[in-house]
C-alpha cells in the first residue's frame, strides 16, 4: 500500500511539472503552432491526473473531446487565419500590459495558495476507490438528468450559432 | 496523496491561464489560455469528486460536473473560433486590440 502511494506521488509530481512547463510555454511561446502543441501536453497531463484520481470516464472523455476535437479545432483556426508558420513577434500585448498580467497572476496565485493551504492543509484522500463509469451514468441519468438535457440544447444552439457566424453570405 | 497537491496544481494552471488571457493579443491564443483555465477548474472538480467518493460511494458529482464543464468548453471553443474567423475575414487580423469600435 505504501509503495503504491509513493509511486502515485512520484507520478503526480512528474506529470504536474510537465503540465506547468507546458502551460507556461503555451502563454509565452512566439510560435502559434507550438502553443497548440504545448497545449496538447497540458491536456494529456490532465487526463493522466484524472487516471491518478481513479476517474476513468473523465480521463477518456478528456482525451476524446480535448485532444481529439478541440486541438484539431484550434489547428484549423490557426491555419484558417493564416498565422505565420515561423516565429511571430506580434502575439503579445506591450510590455507594461504583460507586467500587469504577471502581477495579477502572481497575486491571484498567492491568494489562492494561501487559502488552499489554510483550508485543506493536510486533508488526505484516504483509499481512492475507482469511480466506475456505471456509477457516473447512473448519476447523470437520475440526479443530473435536467442539466444534461439543458446541455444538449446548449450544444445544439452552439452548433447552429457557429455555422451562422462563420458562413459567408 | 494530499487533496492540496491537486488543488495547488489547478491554482497554478489557473493563474498561468489568467496571465495568458491578459498578456496575449492573438485571438486564438487567448482562447487557448481560456482552455487552460477551464482545465484547471476541471482538475479541482475531479479532485473534490474523488475525495467525496471515498466517504460516499454513490457520490460521483465531481465527475459529472467535470463532464458538463468539458461539454460547455467544447461549445465555447466552437463559437469562439467562429467569431475569430469572422473577425479575421472582416479585418485581415485577429489582434483583439484592433477590435475597438465600441471604444469612445
Amino acid at each position: 500500500m505504501l509503495a503504491l502511494l509513493v509511486a502515485q506521488n512520484i507520478a503526480f509530481y512528474i506529470i504536474a511539472a510537465l503540465m506547468v512547463v507546458g502551460a507556461i510555454r503555451v502563454v509565452t511561446t512566439k510560435n502559434v503552432m507550438h502553443a497548440a502543441l504545448w497545449l496538447v501536453l497540458v491536456l494529456s497531463g490532465a487526463a493522466a491526473q484524472y487516471i491518478l484520481l481513479a476517474a476513468e470516464f473523465v480521463a477518456i472523455t478528456q482525451v476524446l473531446v480535448y485532444l481529439g476535437a478541440i486541438i484539431v479545432l484550434f489547428l484549423f483556426g490557426i491555419m484558417l487565419t493564416r498565422a505565420k508558420t515561423g516565429n511571430d513577434d506580434d502575439l503579445d500585448n506591450k510590455k507594461s500590459a504583460k507586467f500587469i498580467g504577471a502581477g495579477i497572476g502572481i497575486a491571484l496565485l498567492g491568494l489562492m495558495g494561501y487559502s488552499l493551504i489554510d483550508g485543506f492543509g493536510d486533508t488526505e484522500f484516504g483509499d481512492l476507490m475507482v469511480q466506475r463509469t456505471a456509477e457516473v451514468s447512473d448519476s447523470i441519468f437520475s440526479t443530473y438528468l435536467l442539466p444534461f438535457e439543458v446541455l444538449s440544447v446548449l450544444l445544439l444552439a452552439a452548433l447552429i450559432g457557429a455555422i451562422v457566424i462563420a458562413r459567408r453570405d | 496523496m494530499f487533496l492540496n497537491q491537486f488543488l495547488l496544481l489547478a491554482a497554478i494552471l489557473f493563474c498561468i491561464g489568467v496571465y495568458g488571457v491578459l498578456a496575449r493579443k492573438n485571438g486564438v491564443l487567448v482562447l487557448m489560455s481560456i482552455e487552460l483555465i477551464l482545465n484547471a477548474v476541471n482538475i479541482n472538480l475531479v479532485a473534490f469528486g474523488a475525495y467525496w467518493h471515498v466517504n460516499d460511494l454513490a457520490n460521483v458529482s465531481g465527475q459529472v460536473f467535470a463532464l458538463f464543464v468539458i461539454a460547455v468548453a467544447a461549445a465555447e471553443v466552437g463559437v469562439g473560433l467562429a467569431l475569430v474567423l469572422l473577425i479575421y475575414r472582416n479585418r485581415q487580423s485577429i489582434n483583439i486590440d484592433d477590435v475597438d469600435m465600441l471604444k469612445g
